[in-house]
């Protein structure tokens, strides 16, 4: 008898253990539609890959007073050459002082190194370069860096992402956090995993960045959304980035 | 810059049926939705679909505004001898995309 | 401004969406039914219709369809017509099958305004036409981005 409830105890502290080490982290994917998975899974019939198609032409072209392409630079030029790179980001440039993601780490080559005029925020050809450089870290863990640099800009993340706002007064984490897994009329309301972007959303029948789905969110909670350029973005993307650390990158995503 | 992705096998066994993919980068505009100043923005759709293997029609589809953006069609062929598999997408605005590629039959 | 576009932007989505003046019927779904069968006689069967039964956004469904028939030079299938029942026109694709297609088996994506029936029609090189048809819950996002 005393022997069994060993046992019993036993089973439920290993139970318990492992409840408490599981990571209980979610893609969004895993919520979807087996016909949208399909859509992602498959290189293709995803739309995203007319994107990356794109970016893979956009690489290998010239711009710029220096005339240089992002494949003189960057060797090779096929998909591949730039594995893990977008894992990484946001990321601290030292050029800038800041932390940048991966968009504004694309614009400071075409700024700094390629002497030509930034791309207009998401616009067609920063969101196929961004897509081309990211397809090449799918299936590679979120790795955001150790960076102390970082430390000030993940503390403002972490609490724009808590801060309740907008005529809704509701935090980012009063969602994601807190009912995450429950329904918003009849959408399961995701985790928030920056895992999959820049991906293609079905509502907007393109190719978004994670920005425009942060001021997406912004207008759903009915908050004035930053501009494109805004310091905060950048943070909301590292924190998402941390809490997402060593899930697998999805990139170029779809979504409904 | 036309956006279009084909998958097709470059060879195939003679007689053999095998999945032909397409995507085309197009917004699909239906004609049916306001615009931010409540005017009908105009519709800009691809009308026809024709995929030929060395000349001969092998699928025509009329599209409609009922189509989703950026256009997938997919099906089924069978050849039997080496040739040149064209598509061609035209529609609204004097939209006219030509893609083409070979097939090699072993 | 972002907050008035919003606004703006879910009142015209509400436009566009159920009680649009100008939508298709199961009226004119029958009458475009009844311009490509004619007289003859519509039989169910033979078609297979791949649509998912609940679609979080109607902006892109996949849809698949396969007709059973030998797709031989006598006995193949000419054509595949598909129709909606409440997007604002009835027609969503005609496919014309030519001798070189191995089976009747189309997949495209379409769009759908409404939870709504579609119904697919093949037309066979014998005169004969089949018939099937699938609903499909179409729900909205909680969440619309405004439309500027």
């Amino acid at each position: 008898m005393r022997r069994l409830a060993l046992v019993v105890l036993a089973v439920f502290a290993a139970t318990y253990a492992f409840a408490q080490t599981a990571d209980k982290r979610r893609s969004g994917y895993a919520d979807m539609d087996a016909s949208v998975q399909k859509m992602q899974d498959d290189d293709t019939a995803n739309p995203a890959m007319l994107w990356v198609q794109e970016g893979e032409a956009l690489w290998g072209k010239p711009v710029g007073s220096a005339n240089l392409a992002c494949a003189d630079c960057h060797t090779p030029a096929r998909l591949g050459g730039m594995a893990g790179v977008a894992a990484r980001y946001p990321a601290w440039s030292p050029a800038l002082g800041r932390a940048i993601d991966l968009e504004g780490r694309l614009q400071l080559c075409r700024t700094l190194h390629q002497k030509g005029p930034a791309l207009a925020d998401e616009s067609r050809e920063l969101l196929a370069l961004t897509a081309f450089v990211a397809r090449q870290s799918r299936g590679q863990p979120v790795a955001s860096p150790d960076d102390r640099r970082l430390d000030a800009t993940l503390r403002s993340g972490e609490t724009l992402y808590k801060r309740r706002q907008g005529q809704l007064n509701l935090s980012c984490a009063q969602c994601h956090d807190d009912n995450a897994g429950q329904k918003l009329a009849a959408v399961t309301i995701p985790q928030a995993h920056p895992t999959a972007y820049p991906l293609y959303r079905l509502e907007w029948q393109a190719l978004g960045s994670l920005k425009r789905r942060l001021r997406n969110c912004l207008i759903g909670v009915r908050a004035e959304p930053y501009p494109y350029s805004a310091p905060e973005y950048v943070a909301l993307e590292l924190y998402l980035a941390k809490r997402a650390q060593g899930m697998k990158v999805e990139a170029p995503g779809v979504r409904p | 810059m036309a956006n279009v992705l084909i998958n097709a096998p470059k060879s195939v066994k003679k007689g053999q049926a095998f999945e032909v993919k397409t995507l085309i980068l197009h917004p699909m505009e239906t004609g049916f939705r306001p615009g931010t100043n409540g005017t009908i923005i105009p519709r800009n759709i691809i009308e026809d679909f024709v995929a030929t293997y060395n000349g001969v029609e092998l699928i025509r589809l009329k599209l409609s505004s009922a189509i989703a953006a950026n256009p997938f069609v997919a099906f089924q062929v069978a050849v039997t001898e080496s040739g040149t598999l064209a598509f061609r997408w035209t529609g609204d605005e004097g939209f006219a995309i030509e893609q083409s590629v070979a097939i090699a039959v072993e | 401004m972002q907050r008035r576009s919003f606004l703006a932007g879910t009142t015209a989505l509400v436009a566009v969406l159920p009680l649009a003046s100008a939508h298709a019927t199961p009226e004119s779904l029958q009458a475009a039914i009844r311009e490509v069968v004619g007289s003859a006689a519509l039989r169910e069967g033979k078609v297979k219709i791949d649509l998912p039964a609940l679609v979080e956004n109607g902006n892109t469904v996949p849809l698949g369809v396969t007709v059973d028939s030998p797709m031989t030079a006598t006995d193949r299938v000419k054509a595949i017509h598909v129709f909606n029942e409440k997007n604002p026109q009835p027609h969503v694709y005609t496919a014309t099958l030519g001798p070189g297609l191995a089976r009747a088996d189309i997949s495209t994506r379409i769009k759908l305004g409404d939870s709504q029936k579609i119904v697919v029609v093949a037309e066979t090189s014998k005169g004969e036409f089949w018939t099937a048809s699938a609903d499909v819950i179409v729900t909205l996002a909680a969440c619309l981005e405004d439309l500027t």
